[in-house]
């Protein structure tokens, strides 16, 4: 899968479903956690989605909010495999 | 178990245990990469000691107060236990997170320190320099926790007796506004506490704790730290930061050490069934658990289904599930469901809860129906009552404020004795929260002040309000905040409406509004916010003596921007 393809999946996730707004206009660096658009509880539920969608484990040594805070940086490691 | 005849503070039994019992096993520490550590009785004690010799060597003080300052870490419990082995008090403050604003955050422990004299702070090496250069003005001392040696405990030092009325800690409640009051409590208190819960919770050698939860709040640091150490129940301990990125970390230990109670907060069902994958759960067993007690935040009946329903398939019983209505305040518990018995739920008119204020019985899950949760009876030596907004006793399911008088209640809030004066009146604790009464169990059904609960946490609106006033392009004074209940959280959303200042009209505008204001808020608070609404002039409703009603106001936003929740 590509990068285009991934990042816009994620964005119409976060956007639907942790942000509430699907209309939202996410930026590729839009810092999601630390910027106070979706809170910690929701890397988890990433986790979750990346594993189901996109069939990624992420360990949790990279599922941290340094690491998964734009959209940029989980397409990224969603591209790792 | 009879604490409070046998011993007159939280020390001796500590001290008796290591010496009777040096191996009985404590705590079990789980590191982020899964590593344990076992802590046995003696190796606790002997650690605490260590904090304690230390703290004496810079000359504290019994009775003086000791802030910890400290991540999720072993440190953090011995440095407790070590202040009050010295007969000083101490206070667990949160840590910086990567969220928080780092110079808002000092600023904040600075204002604490120097508001309540506390005389030493403990911290990690790291963090020392610039903790002693931001509190020089304000005579406190900083230790690092490597400024302590175990080498130092032989020696001719001579742990504190404290009598039971002294204080034994203090709490603090999260926010600005809830910094200002600290939780005094006896060491009377807090035997009390311990007697009469775990008699609740039939507490016994048998039992693992299992725990992700914080040590800031009473839920944390009195079920998974203060009473099981005093008891000698083992505790197993996990970060709670990781436990929120990966909440699969607390099943992993409750099937791994046989775990049989835990204490959650209702979001932490609903996290749980969320975010929890079936990979995650492959060949995990939970039938060990004998309660996972939903406590701190309003308790809902979906999710307890959801909680059941998804880990039913890996041994949860459905006996296991259980309530607890807690305050800091009165240690920590109140009343509790009976152990193997899942919380009755009582229904109710909808309607006649939200019009008339009283619970009256309603055929189960019908429309019209709202199923409430008990929180359980009482614990011993603990009275409860619901009282109108004259302090008057009301009748069985009447809806009232929830008060309450027991012998392991506060003392004061620390250096406080105006909002002190407040809470306790005639020996009642007047406790803010709306509920009723029914077949003798405790049903809550909101909150008298504005207060809003996120996983847990306490938020105050003004806080929030506060931080809108300064943002540019909305207007001063006109922003409120308000908790909207979010069904698939299973807990509160924080929702903020605010009046735009004139000449702010374009939607990029807005947007970068709206974008300054989570950033301020979530540096400040540590608060996702989850609706942001930039309104035009006069769309906020003020109440009669000019002030803007948040109740109002929130009715108005649900009415207008969510009319299908």
């Amino acid at each position: 899968m590509d990068a285009a393809t991934v990042s816009r999946k994620l964005k119409e996730y976060i956007c639907r479903e942790l942000i509430c707004k699907a209309d939202y206009p996410l930026q590729e660096d839009e810092p999601l956690i630390t910027g106070g658009f979706i809170d910690s509880f929701s890397l988890a539920q990433i986790g979750v989605f990346i594993e189901t969608e996109f069939g990624v484990y992420i360990p949790d040594v990279d599922l941290t909010v340094q690491k998964m805070d734009t959209l940029r940086q989980m397409t990224a490691r969603v591209l790792e495999g | 178990m009879r604490l409070a005849a046998e011993y007159d503070n939280l020390i001796q039994p500590v001290i008796a245990r290591a010496a009777a019992q040096p191996d009985l096993l404590t705590l079990v520490f789980i590191e982020e990469n899964g590593e344990k550590e076992f802590i046995r009785a003696a190796q606790f004690h002997t650690q605490s000691l260590a904090y304690a010799r230390a703290l004496q060597s810079i000359g504290i003080a019994p009775g003086d107060l000791v802030v910890l300052v400290l991540q999720h870490c072993r440190e953090l419990l011995y440095a407790f236990w070590g202040a009050m082995y010295l007969g000083a008090v101490p206070s667990i403050f949160p840590f910086l997170t990567e969220k928080l604003d780092p110079a808002i955050y000092m600023q904040r422990v600075h204002d604490l320190i120097a508001q309540e004299g506390v005389r030493a702070v403990i911290t990690f090496p790291g963090f020392k320099d610039e903790l002693r250069a931001l509190l020089a003005d304000v005579g406190c001392q900083v230790l690092a926790t490597n400024d302590t040696s175990v080498d130092l405990v032989s020696g001719n030092f001579v742990v504190s007796q404290p009598d039971g009325e002294r204080i034994a800690f203090l709490q603090h409640s999260s926010g600005t506004t809830g910094l200002q009051k600290g939780v005094a409590l006896s060491h009377r208190a807090v035997l009390n506490q311990i007697d009469a819960y775990s008699e609740a919770i039939q507490l016994g050698a048998q039992d693992v704790i299992v725990s992700w939860l914080p040590l800031y709040h009473d839920m944390g640091l009195i079920a998974s730290l203060v009473m099981p150490v005093v008891a000698g129940v083992p505790v197993v301990w996990m970060s709670p930061f990781h436990w929120t990125r990966s909440p699969k970390i607390l099943m992993r230990a409750i099937h791994e050490h046989r775990g049989t109670l835990c204490w959650l907060p209702n979001f932490a069902y609903n996290h749980c069934v969320r975010a929890i994958s079936k990979r995650d759960l492959e060949g995990l067993r939970l039938d060990s658990l004998r309660m996972v007690i939903n406590c701190s935040e309003p308790c809902r009946a979906e999710s307890h289904a959801m909680f059941l329903e998804r880990f039913a398939p890996y041994g949860f019983r459905e006996e296991a599930l259980a309530t607890c209505y807690a305050m800091a305040e009165n240690t920590f518990a109140v009343t509790q469901s009976q152990p193997g018995v899942a919380p009755h739920v009582d229904w109710v008119s909808t309607d006649a809860l939200q019009r008339a204020r009283q619970a009256v019985p309603a055929p189960p899950a019908s429309a019209g129906s709202t199923a409430m949760v008990s929180c359980g009876t009482p614990i011993s030596g603990c009275e409860v009552a619901i009282a109108d907004d004259h302090g008057n006793r009301l009748p069985e399911r009447h809806v009232g404020e929830v008060i309450l008088r027991s012998n392991s209640m506060l003392t004061e809030y620390y250096h406080r004795p105006d909002i002190t004066a407040q809470a306790l009146r005639d020996g009642w604790y007047f406790t803010g929260d709306m509920g009723y009464i029914a077949d003798g169990h405790l049903y809550i059904a909101g909150r008298k002040k504005d207060l809003i609960i996120v996983g847990g946490k306490n938020i105050y609106p003004q806080d929030l309000e506060a931080i809108a006033n300064n943002i540019p392009g909305i207007h001063p004074g006109r922003a409120v905040a308000f908790g909207v209940f979010d069904e698939r959280v299973g807990s509160e959303a924080v929702v903020m409406v605010c009046e735009l200042a004139d000449g702010h009209s374009g939607e990029d505008e807005h947007r970068e509004i709206e974008r300054l204001l989570r950033l301020r808020v979530v540096q400040q608070s540590e608060i996702t916010l989850s609706d942001v609404r930039l309104v035009g002039r006069k769309w906020l409703i003020k109440t009669s003596s000019g002030k803007i009603s948040r109740a109002a106001n929130r009715e108005k936003y649900l009415a207008e921007f969510q009319p299908h929740a």
